[in-house]
């Protein structure tokens, strides 16, 4: 106790002055009133009440009484403040942060595929077909979705909502852009390809950055979050095991003076204490063996297979752009000249090879590793038939190459959606993993709070009602 | 007594409530402590533009178009590698241009993936005569700022892109006989008050393609003070029609470059027009490697003959509509060969 009680007795009759401070000079004199020998302090006035308690054995008993009944208090209380924020995390990562985390990668995925699919269609020459169209109508449509999902849940003023308010302005500059783009191919103008090649820069400039700032930035706020789910209620446990032990002294220090084994009240507190001691523990270890579950065999499997897709989504963008652009765009490495194009899809695919591999790894169940391998399937196809279009390309045979990009049969096309198709396959089956996962997680604390509060409430009760009982046999 | 007592302890246990109280108030208080985030800063790229110097070594850019070699249909060693490439290689490896309209561009309303334009005939000429197939050519799309670096590192063998002879480009690159005379014009929406190129430019923003004569122009223009020292040239893009795209969505004021590509670019847009004379004179070249003298020997042999029978019929094709039906003013001079070559 390092606090006196207030004392709620009635003040003391005379004057009242300040305490501790001195008689100002400078008062008028004849009204300075009779001074009354000078008051304590309530702290000195407290620890004089406490001293002079502390030499009977009822005041002793009220001192133990006291402290016994505010350990208890206090162990619940800190109990229901840190599960409460734990539990609370659990369900920001169930609820929030996680569906956030995805819907940003499916706002980039459905902006890529859209970009991907308007080029195809400028590629195909001639009118774009139903097909292509009814996707990148069906793209522009999900991520403005996505976008709206992701403003209601970005906090006021935060980097988040900066992002989304920018893809927010930029689609429908980029969706103005391919429209005319359309119109001009309709009449036959090449200045239809100049506003995609536009539209296209936007995109790949200035929108994909912004969404892959916004899944960053998610991510990031899901890990802000199982950071706060996860870690051990160290206060609670120790506030716990301390009252435990007080409990236990007061009841020694009672059986030595009277002889008597059994305080009804202070075992009553005893064992409350300790029941919400175990629920804390084996709660909160129940909850972070969920959690971790969910984030072993869900978020890092599904953080995989979205980067997976989006390497995916460009390998396929680049190898259309190649196409596009006819060789204009080089880049020299090691003193060879490369098509730009064509190196990035070098790349993307090494990424998206490495991706399905940490994928298949971390995939744990058949429902997981059956879409990962059969993507793997398609990619090695992938690779094979690109190769043929490359060798097409660079033989000078534009219209071999396109045929073999994105034509009706045996395409590199029809790889990557099929690619696409496993990924949201697998992608489908780890969120529905992590759901599982993290609900278990977030399950095992519920009622934690309230319920170690309640017999916290209880313990100090019993604390007080035993020692109540045995200050009263000096009545 | 016992009322004392009984006021005593409670006097102990108030202590007890108003500590809890405190607890109570400080949990809460850490409870609502907002959350804060940090803000991560964007990048924005930059453009650097290049401009281009102009001095002499003898040359003028009014004759450059007359210091090319002399026409010879004879085998070299470029032609003779040309020739050496098998199966599907065996194409002379071109880069053109795909979006100037009715010069070298793909239709979006054609079967198939074929380029068409003026360019494109007089490439299918060439390549007719040195590998006897007209369409044994690879196209390379090739933007307006790539055309001598590509040359220069052998991504291909010529360039037949609208490109204009100049001293500059001649120590560069070497250059055929010209087949072909425009001039830089200004283009701009019917509705601006803009005149020519003249000081009605007076804080109008001017779109060119980067690396083209028309920026180098501009460039060495506005540094005289010409036609106005406010004109903002800044905006440069990777090739003249995508200054169409910037003039329609209203980014830019003006247009300048060739008036045989401003004219294509008129023909898209009914609302644009040519403003003003030409104030250059120019003339387009095939542009091929600088010590590919067989070759360019060989190509000028090709132009002698397809001025001649060919060059009409693709004029009257392609250009006809957008330029006039009156060739005059785009015919090439008669073509001089550098003395004694």
């Amino acid at each position: 106790m390092t606090h006196p009680p207030k004392s709620s007795a009635a003040p003391p009759a005379g004057p009242v002055g300040v305490p501790g401070v001195p008689a100002q000079a400078g008062r008028p004199p004849g009204v300075a009133p009779a001074v009354p020998a000078p008051r304590r302090t309530a702290f000195a006035e407290g620890v004089e009440r406490l001293r002079t308690a502390a030499t009977t054995e009822p005041g002793r008993l009220r001192i133990i009484g006291a402290v016994l009944a505010l350990l208890v208090v206090a162990f619940g209380a800190v109990t229901a403040w840190q599960t409460g924020e734990r539990s609370a995390a659990a369900d920001d990562v169930l609820h929030r942060s996680q569906p956030l985390s995805s819907g940003a990668a499916g706002i980039y995925r459905s902006l890529a595929d859209a970009n991907t699919a308007a080029s195809s269609g400028f590629l195909a020459g001639g009118q774009e077909n139903a097909g292509s169209r009814d996707r990148y109508e069906k793209d522009i449509r999900t991520a403005a979705a996505g976008l709206v999902t992701a403003a209601a849940n970005a906090d006021p003023g935060s980097a988040s909502e900066a992002t989304i308010a920018r893809l927010n302005r930029l689609l429908p500059e980029y969706k103005g852009l391919i429209e005319r783009a359309r119109t001009y191919n309709r009449q036959g103008y090449p200045v239809g390809g100049a506003y995609l090649r536009y539209a296209n820069e936007k995109m790949q400039k200035q929108m994909l950055p912004a969404a892959e700032t916004l899944y960053t930035t998610e991510n990031r706020r899901l890990d802000t979050d199982y950071g706060q789910a996860r870690p051990y209620p160290w206060a609670a446990i120790a506030l716990g095991l301390f009252a435990l032990a007080a409990l236990g002294w007061a009841q020694r220090r009672m059986y030595r003076r009277t002889n008597r084994v059994l305080n009804h009240g202070l075992a009553g507190a005893s064992a409350a204490t300790a029941v919400a001691l175990l629920w804390l523990v084996v709660g909160h270890a129940v909850a972070r063996s969920g959690l971790d579950g969910s984030y072993d065999h869900g978020v890092r499997s599904l953080s995989v297979l979205h980067d997976a897709r989006i390497a995916s989504l460009k390998a396929r963008g680049n190898e259309n752009l190649s196409l596009v652009a006819r060789g204009a765009e080089t880049v020299t490495v090691d003193g060879k000249p490369y098509d730009a194009y064509y190196y990035d899809f070098d790349k993307d695919i090494a990424v998206l090879g490495k991706g399905l591999t940490a994928a298949a790894r971390l995939a744990d169940d058949q429902g997981g590793t059956a879409p990962v391998e059969a993507a793997q399937g398609n990619m090695a196809v992938w690779k094979q038939r690109h190769a043929a279009a490359r060798a097409e390309d660079e033989n000078g045979n534009y219209q071999q190459a396109l045929d073999k990009v994105i034509g009706a049969k045996g395409a590199t096309g029809e790889c990557f959606d099929s690619v696409d198709r496993n990924l949201a396959q697998a992608i489908d089956h780890e969120q529905s993993e992590f759901r599982q996962a993290a609900t278990d997680g977030r399950d095992a604390m519920t009622g934690l709070p309230v319920g170690v509060a309640v017999l916290a409430v209880l313990g100090a009760a019993g604390a007080v009602a035993g020692i109540g009982r045995r200050l009263s046999e000096y009545r | 007594m016992y009322a004392d007592r009984a006021r005593a302890s409670l006097r102990g246990w108030g202590g007890v409530a108003a500590m809890a109280v405190l607890c109570a108030l400080a949990l809460a208080f850490v409870l609502l402590l907002p959350r804060t985030q940090q803000q991560a800063p964007d990048r924005a790229g930059q453009r650097v533009t290049t401009g281009t110097q102009a001095d002499a070594d003898g040359c003028a850019d009014a004759d450059a178009h007359q210091r090319t070699l002399a026409p010879s249909g004879a085998d070299g060693p470029t032609i003779d590698a040309i020739k050496a490439r098998t199966g599907a290689k065996r194409k002379l490896i071109v880069g053109v241009d795909q979006n100037s309209y009715r010069w070298g561009y793909r239709n979006p309303n054609t079967e198939g993936a074929e380029l068409e334009g003026f360019d494109i005939d007089l490439v299918h000429r060439i390549a007719e005569d040195i590998l006897g197939d007209p369409d044994a050519v690879q196209f390379k799309a090739i933007p307006t700022s790539q055309r001598i670096p590509a040359i220069q590192d052998g991504r291909v063998d010529m360039v037949v892109r609208t490109m204009t002879i100049t001293c500059d480009r001649l120590r560069q690159v070497a250059f055929s006989a010209p087949y072909f005379k425009t001039g830089q014009q200004v283009l701009a929406p019917k509705s601006s008050p803009i005149t020519g190129y003249d000081d009605s430019l007076a804080h109008k923003k001017v779109c060119t393609a980067a690396g083209s004569t028309a920026y180098a122009k501009l460039d060495a223009d506005r540094k005289q003070g010409r036609p106005a020292a406010s004109a903002d040239i800044s905006t440069t893009v990777p090739n003249q029609l995508d200054c169409l795209v910037r003039l329609q969505l209203g980014e830019v004021d003006a247009v300048v470059t060739d008036g045989a590509l401003a004219a294509s670019q008129a023909a898209q847009d009914p609302t644009v027009e040519l403003k003003g004379k030409a104030f250059t004179t120019e003339y387009y070249g095939v542009a091929m490697k600088k010590d590919a003298t067989d070759l360019v020997r060989r190509v000028n042999r090709v132009l002698v003959d397809y001025r001649a029978h060919g060059w009409q019929t693709s004029y009257d094709t392609w250009l006809s509509a957008t330029l006039g039906k009156d060739a005059a003013a785009s015919k090439p001079p008669v073509p001089r060969y550098l003395a004694g070559s």
